[in-house]
Order: C-alpha cells, then sequence, then structure tokens
C-alpha cells in the first residue's frame, strides 16, 4: 500500500493545478515544495499569512521568495566548447516558494493560438531548428483553458485582440485599469496600424471567488499580491486545502524519484526535510510540477526518461527590450506593470515577411509585445553611475518614472544543443548538483529582433518618446549594445525540456504527459511544451495539467464549441 | 567579530562608511544625499543583522501603516535554517565553516567593511572631496559593494534602517509602499 494516491513535487500552478483536479476526485495527495510558504496559512482557514509587502528590497534584492543563488547557485555555458562554466549564480531563477511561479508573475494570461500547436506542419521546418507540432490541437485545449481561466480569475476583453484564436466565451471578468503609459502607447501603436488590446490578466478587477479587486499598488511583476487580488496559485491551493485531502509539506527538497526494481513504475519520492533528515514518501503516482529548469534536474538526477532527450531543447523567450524616455512623468509605479498587449510580431505582415526572407529563414515568429512601465528605485539606483550622476539622474528618474518598456517575448526556437544537464563540480546546499544550462539562441530569434526593434522604437517616438533605444536578452553575443557583464537570459518563461509527443524516441511524455519509460510519473510544467510560442506560458501550463489532472483521475474530458460567430483566426 | 545590539561598526568607521556614501549619492537639492538619508545606519544594520531577533533581513508585513493599516513592517521574519546559512555566510563569511563552504570558501561584508573602511584611511572624514574620491576609486571592489549598499540604504523602507523619514524617496518622487489604499483607477490612467 503507497501512503497517498499521489505526491506531486512542486507547488506552483503546475502543481497546484493537479492538486485541485485530485484531490476534487478524491484521491489522497502530499505536495513536496522545497521553498518555505509565504503563501497561506496551513490551517483552516487557510487565510494569507502576512509576509507578503510592497517591499522591494526583499523581494528583489534579498531573494525572499528564492531560490538564493547561493544556497541553490545554477551555471551557464553558451556551448560546450567555452568549458564547464562561464556564469555561477543566478540564472532564470523562478520563485523557490510555495505558489512558485505564480506567486511574482505579474498574470498575463494570455491563450496560445491554433497555429502554435502545428507550427511544423502548416509553416514548414527551419534549418538547425527542432520544430514539432504539439500531441494536442487548440480545439481539444479550448475547454482547458475557458476552466483555466475561471479558475484562476481572469480579467479581459474577449472582443479585442483581431488575432486571438476562437473562445467558447468571454472572460470571467472585465479588464482592470489602463495604465497611463500603456493609453499612450496603444494608440501610437494603432496608428502604425498595429493593434493592441487590453491583456487578458489573472488580476481580480472587480471581486471574485471570495478575493478583493486590484487596488493598482504597483508591486505587481516580481512582487506577491499582499491582499490576494492576484489568483495564481493561491486559489486552486486554497480549494485544494479546503478537500481536507492536500498535505503540503514545504521546506521539503526532493532528491530523488524511486523506481521499483522492474524500472517500468515508480514507487514515491524521497526528500529531505527543513532539518535536512531524509524521508520517503510511497504514491501510486508522482507528478512532476518543479519547472522547467527543476524537473529535468531530477529526472537526471534519477535516470529517468529517454537519455537522448531529458533536459534538451531548453527554450526561454527571447526578449527584446524597447526602450523610449518620455519628457513628462507617467507614474508607471501605478497599475499592474503591463495592462496592454500586441499580436503583431507573432501574425508577421508583408515587411516582416520581407524581413525573413532577407535574413534566409522561411518566416519569423516573433511574440506578444508587453506595454509596460519603469523599474523600481532601488533598481534604476543601482543601474546608475555613483557620483554626481546618480543623484542628478535619481531626481530626473529616466529609467523609472519616464520610461516606457516594450517587452517582445520572442518564439525561441527548440534546438537540441540548448539544455539544462547537471554541473561536474557546482553543488546546492543539499549536496546535489546544480543545474546548468547550455544555451545559444537560433539566429531566427536575433534576425527577428533586429527586425522589430526599429519598428517598436518608431511606435514609441510616435507616442512622445525623445530617445529610444533597445537591447535583448539573452544579449546578442556579437552585438554592440552589451546588456551588462551577465550572459544568462532574464526570461522566467523556461520551457522545453522533457518535450511531450507520440514517439517514444524523440519525446520524454506522450500526449497525456505521462513519461513514456515510467509509466506512473506525470509531468505537469511547461517542460513538456514541444514549442514556446509568443505568448507567456502560465495559463498553457494550466489548461494542460488540468486536462492530464483530469484524464488521470478518470475524470470525463471537457468539451466545449466552438461559437458560428467566433471572431479570431 | 561581535554584532552587539544589531550594529557592527564602529563610530569611527560609521562616519568613514557614511562619507564615503555621501560622495557615491552625493546631495543636491531636494536630495539630501546618501549621508543624510541614512545609508551608513542601513549598512550598520545589516552588518549587525544577526545581533537582533529575528535577524534584519526580511521585514514583515503586509503593511507599514504608512498607507493605512496596522504598521507590519517593523516585525522581521524569522528565518529558515538554510536562509540563515545563506545570509550568516553572507555577512560574516564561511570562516572555514564546512557547512558554508559547500562551493569553497566565501569573504564576508564585515570584514570586506573592516578592511574597506582601514583602506580609505582614518583621516578620510576630512579630506578633501577630489582626495576621497581618488581613495574610493583605487578600491573599485569595495567601491561597488559600498555603493549597492548605498542605494538600497537610500531607496529601501525605512524599516531596514537607512531612507531616514522615507527622505530619500521624498527626494525622488516615489511615494513608496501603498497599501492597502492603493491607487484609484484615475489615478492610473490618467496623465496627472
Amino acid at each position: 500500500m503507497s501512503d497517498v494516491d499521489a505526491v506531486i513535487v512542486g507547488s506552483g500552478p503546475a502543481g497546484a493545478t493537479a492538486a485541485e483536479v485530485l484531490t476534487g476526485a478524491g484521491w489522497s495527495v502530499v505536495m513536496l515544495e522545497k521553498g518555505r510558504n509565504h503563501l497561506l496559512a496551513l490551517d483552516e482557514p487557510y487565510g494569507p499569512l502576512g509576509h507578503v509587502s510592497n517591499d522591494e528590497l526583499k523581494f528583489l534584492s534579498r531573494h525572499f521568495l528564492g531560490p538564493d543563488p547561493f544556497l541553490e547557485p545554477r551555471t551557464f555555458r553558451h556551448r560546450e566548447s567555452e568549458g564547464d562554466r562561464i556564469f555561477t549564480g543566478g540564472v532564470n531563477n523562478l520563485p523557490s516558494t510555495v505558489g512558485g511561479g505564480g506567486f511574482h508573475a505579474d498574470g498575463k494570461l494570455p491563450r496560445f493560438r491554433e497555429v502554435d500547436f502545428h507550427a511544423r506542419s502548416e509553416l514548414g521546418p527551419i534549418e538547425d531548428a527542432d520544430i514539432v507540432d504539439w500531441p494536442v490541437g487548440y480545439d481539444e485545449l479550448e475547454p482547458y483553458y475557458a476552466a483555466a481561466e475561471r479558475l484562476v480569475g481572469v480579467a479581459g476583453d474577449h472582443t479585442a485582440n483581431p488575432f486571438a484564436a476562437w473562445r467558447s466565451g468571454p472572460y470571467p471578468m472585465p479588464p482592470g485599469a489602463d495604465m497611463y503609459c500603456a493609453v499612450l502607447t496603444s494608440e501610437a501603436a494603432t496608428r502604425h496600424g498595429f493593434h493592441p488590446y487590453r491583456a487578458p490578466t489573472g488580476v481580480n478587477s472587480v471581486e471574485y471567488d471570495g478575493r478583493p479587486a486590484c487596488n493598482n499598488c504597483g508591486f505587481c511583476a516580481f512582487f506577491g499580491c499582499p491582499i490576494e487580488a492576484k489568483g495564481d496559485p493561491v486559489a486552486p491551493l486554497r480549494r485544494a486545502l479546503q478537500t481536507g485531502r492536500l498535505e503540503l509539506r514545504t521546506e521539503s527538497y526532493v532528491t530523488d524519484v524511486l523506481i521499483e526494481p522492474s524500472g517500468r513504475r515508480a514507487r514515491g519520492v524521497r526528500y529531505l526535510d527543513a532539518d535536512g533528515s531524509p524521508h520517503e514518501v510511497s504514491a501510486g503516482t508522482v507528478i512532476l510540477g518543479a519547472g522547467a529548469f527543476e524537473t529535468p534536474r531530477l529526472l537526471l538526477r534519477s535516470g529517468i526518461g529517454n537519455p537522448d532527450v531529458v533536459g534538451r531543447y531548453l527554450m526561454f523567450h527571447f526578449q527584446t527590450y524597447v526602450l523610449g524616455i518620455f519628457p513628462s512623468r507617467l507614474h508607471g509605479h501605478r497599475g499592474r506593470s503591463v495592462t496592454h498587449l500586441m499580436d503583431d510580431p507573432i501574425v508577421p505582415d508583408d515587411l516582416a515577411a520581407a524581413a525573413a526572407r532577407a535574413a534566409g529563414l522561411p518566416y519569423f515568429r516573433g511574440g506578444i509585445v508587453e506595454h509596460g512601465s519603469g523599474s523600481h528605485p532601488i533598481v534604476e539606483a543601482i543601474h546608475l553611475p555613483p557620483g554626481a550622476a546618480h543623484t542628478r539622474l535619481m531626481l530626473e528618474s529616466p529609467m523609472r518614472d519616464h520610461m516606457v518598456a516594450f517587452t517582445m517575448q520572442g518564439e525561441d526556437l527548440p534546438q537540441s544543443t540548448n539544455r539544462v544537464d547537471l554541473d561536474p563540480t557546482v553543488r546546492d546546499v543539499w549536496g546535489a548538483p546544480a543545474g546548468r544550462v547550455t544555451f545559444a539562441p537560433h539566429r531566427h530569434e536575433a534576425a527577428c529582433a533586429a527586425h522589430w526593434a526599429p519598428r517598436l522604437e518608431a511606435v514609441l517616438r510616435d507616442a512622445g518618446a525623445d530617445s529610444t533605444f533597445w537591447v535583448t536578452s539573452p544579449p546578442l553575443e556579437d552585438a554592440p549594445r552589451r546588456f551588462g557583464r551577465d550572459p544568462t537570459p532574464i526570461s522566467r518563461h523556461i520551457m522545453g525540456t522533457a518535450r511531450m509527443g507520440t514517439d517514444p524516441r524523440t519525446s520524454v511524455c506522450d500526449p497525456w504527459q505521462r513519461v513514456h519509460d515510467v509509466e506512473n510519473v506525470l509531468i505537469t510544467d511547461s517542460s513538456v511544451f514541444p514549442t514556446s510560442t509568443g505568448y507567456g506560458p502560465t495559463l498553457t501550463i494550466v489548461a494542460l495539467a488540468l486536462r492530464a489532472a483530469r484524464a488521470l483521475a478518470g475524470l470525463d474530458p471537457l468539451r466545449s464549441t466552438r461559437p458560428p460567430d467566433a471572431p479570431g483566426s | 567579530m561581535a554584532a552587539s545590539g544589531g550594529r557592527f561598526l564602529s563610530a569611527e568607521e560609521h562616519a568613514v562608511v557614511a562619507a564615503a556614501c555621501a560622495r557615491l549619492i552625493p546631495a543636491r537639492d531636494p536630495h539630501p544625499g546618501g549621508a543624510a538619508v541614512g545609508c551608513a545606519d542601513y549598512i550598520d544594520g545589516l552588518l549587525g543583522a544577526f545581533g537582533v531577533e529575528p535577524p534584519r533581513i526580511f521585514a514583515g508585513g503586509p503593511f507599514s501603516g504608512r498607507a493605512g493599516g496596522a504598521a507590519g513592517f517593523g516585525d522581521f521574519l524569522p528565518l529558515s535554517r538554510v536562509e540563515e546559512l545563506a545570509w550568516r555566510t553572507r555577512i560574516e563569511g564561511s570562516r572555514g565553516i564546512a557547512a558554508r563552504e559547500f562551493n569553497g570558501p566565501v569573504r564576508g561584508w564585515q570584514e570586506e567593511y573592516r578592511a574597506g573602511v582601514a583602506a580609505l584611511g582614518a583621516d578620510f572624514t576630512t579630506v578633501d572631496a577630489a582626495i576621497q574620491d581618488a581613495r574610493l576609486d583605487a578600491f573599485p571592489d569595495f567601491r561597488a559593494v559600498l555603493y549597492r549598499h548605498a542605494c538600497e540604504g537610500a531607496y529601501a523602507a525605512p524599516e531596514y534602517g537607512g531612507n531616514r523619514d522615507q527622505a530619500g524617496w521624498t527626494a525622488i518622487g516615489f511615494p513608496g509602499d501603498v497599501q492597502p489604499r492603493g491607487y484609484r483607477d484615475i489615478e492610473v490612467s490618467g496623465r496627472a
């Protein structure tokens, strides 16, 4: 007999969603989270702990949500020829805390488009990349997207984005307040023929699900919400706890997935508790929702999964920051960090198509453009030089109160050489090998950024910017404009390190996210993404986790109908 | 290196750190500069963080009381075992303690400040600004640590020991934490 029906590794959107479905279906679940709990009390009525605050130092300088790069260093290199590593420290750190990546995100929750699930069939291959179709399509996923929007609580306008995929219904809430800077840039973008829209956001615009409406405090991206106006993932986690069938063990670091002698089944996991003492949990099913960095690291340590694929096809979003300095103050510290998006680089026009051909590429796959604001004051300060320039510029505040930032979340093409593996020397505080990233973008990403950045600079100038410039993350290795000395990608959108597919020779998971060779291990995070698309991954993580967990629990598939008059592609 | 009462620097060292912060963040009307906003107090409180319980690392919440609600920032949160390991190592250095050296020895900020302040010279507070700048420039690694901490001290929440009376925020027109009041929609969307 197992201790529980399922053990879930990780308490972010992937794990929390699976926990809600399974406990709702009567399963007993233990969830193990290596980080601390600052999200909610673990007894009735599971209310907030009061640890979350408008505190820039705690959240942005002191690793409050983890991972602390001293305790959990990661390493980075572009390619094997550079040696074991060129950088050690924080690499693409998503929060390591109860709530995971959902805790700190500002909650932009777009869906993918139909073509994203079959780019290979519809658009064709690109040389030196491994673009593949997903083993699930948009029409099948649509009801899960709709359910995900309801369970997280998404505010948005379903008529606003002309490029959006079809929907079975509107968003559960109307959009929240538009930020002033995004109003300026949206008007200019429209004049340039682009299609900005009010971002679907997992932040309450009205009271929803017993949680209050957002009050626009401005400490949104990279902070937690002190008033629980953000639903992801506190809402599903709380509902799972309320069943009485979820036990959440925090500061519990999973070292291994335990495999039965047959090699075909897992019997549970081994973990270290807060004091470092080892324990085991036996479970009928092992669910990995540790994120696309930690999940492959655990698979590699445990010797699970197709060894030719595990950890490979690591994808970030190739981020292009197009920045404009405006003459007037924009008060970007008020509001939800980003209130408008546009999909135009995802649906290339004639200019983009021509630029792709000129670069020797069959097409561009850009990404959503976030219309965002400047930074917080400590961040602004540490990027300025010390001395007289510091004080003069802090008073003028070019980067905080006068800046608009367009961020294009460019699609990062899958390449087998981009991977997470185990560093041969560097260790974490628990004694396990650090995760190591080997990553260099495809030339497609650089060419796409170089095409779109000047077009977006023109929008900012038309919106009133005095000066504009652009940079990318990761920095282009040969670019004249280097983004500091840190070579690592800033993107927290991490995907693809245990891709799903129908062929066990070329994928790690099957279309229901079960590991091919160990039948009772399920992966519910963005590790399973075969491609990165140009959209934030979280809503798709939740939708896929709903689908996979419902199937695991033997619940009927969700279904929806495309309205005959549905807008969209 | 004791940190009694949550402080670490001697009065003389504190004066040197304050003078250095005044060069890295010089006063310019209406900004009172790094010395007057209390950067040295912030740094002293960081170096002496483990002299108080709970350590002065993570301020509490959810509100400060400045925008309504009860004042909770001053109730610092207890650290977990590994968080204490990380922050003691950063501040005190690894000192040959195996648990702190899983990736090799670490020099702590206490040692960096003690050595850095000594290198700037006991007469640092009395020499001309140009000489102060030249001495800071001669120790770029220490200057980088000092500047990072000075920025934190000038613009972090006052509960961490700097940003005295919110003078850093006031100077740059930043309102600081605003929960639970927040902003009305018109303040978000409007021009003013």
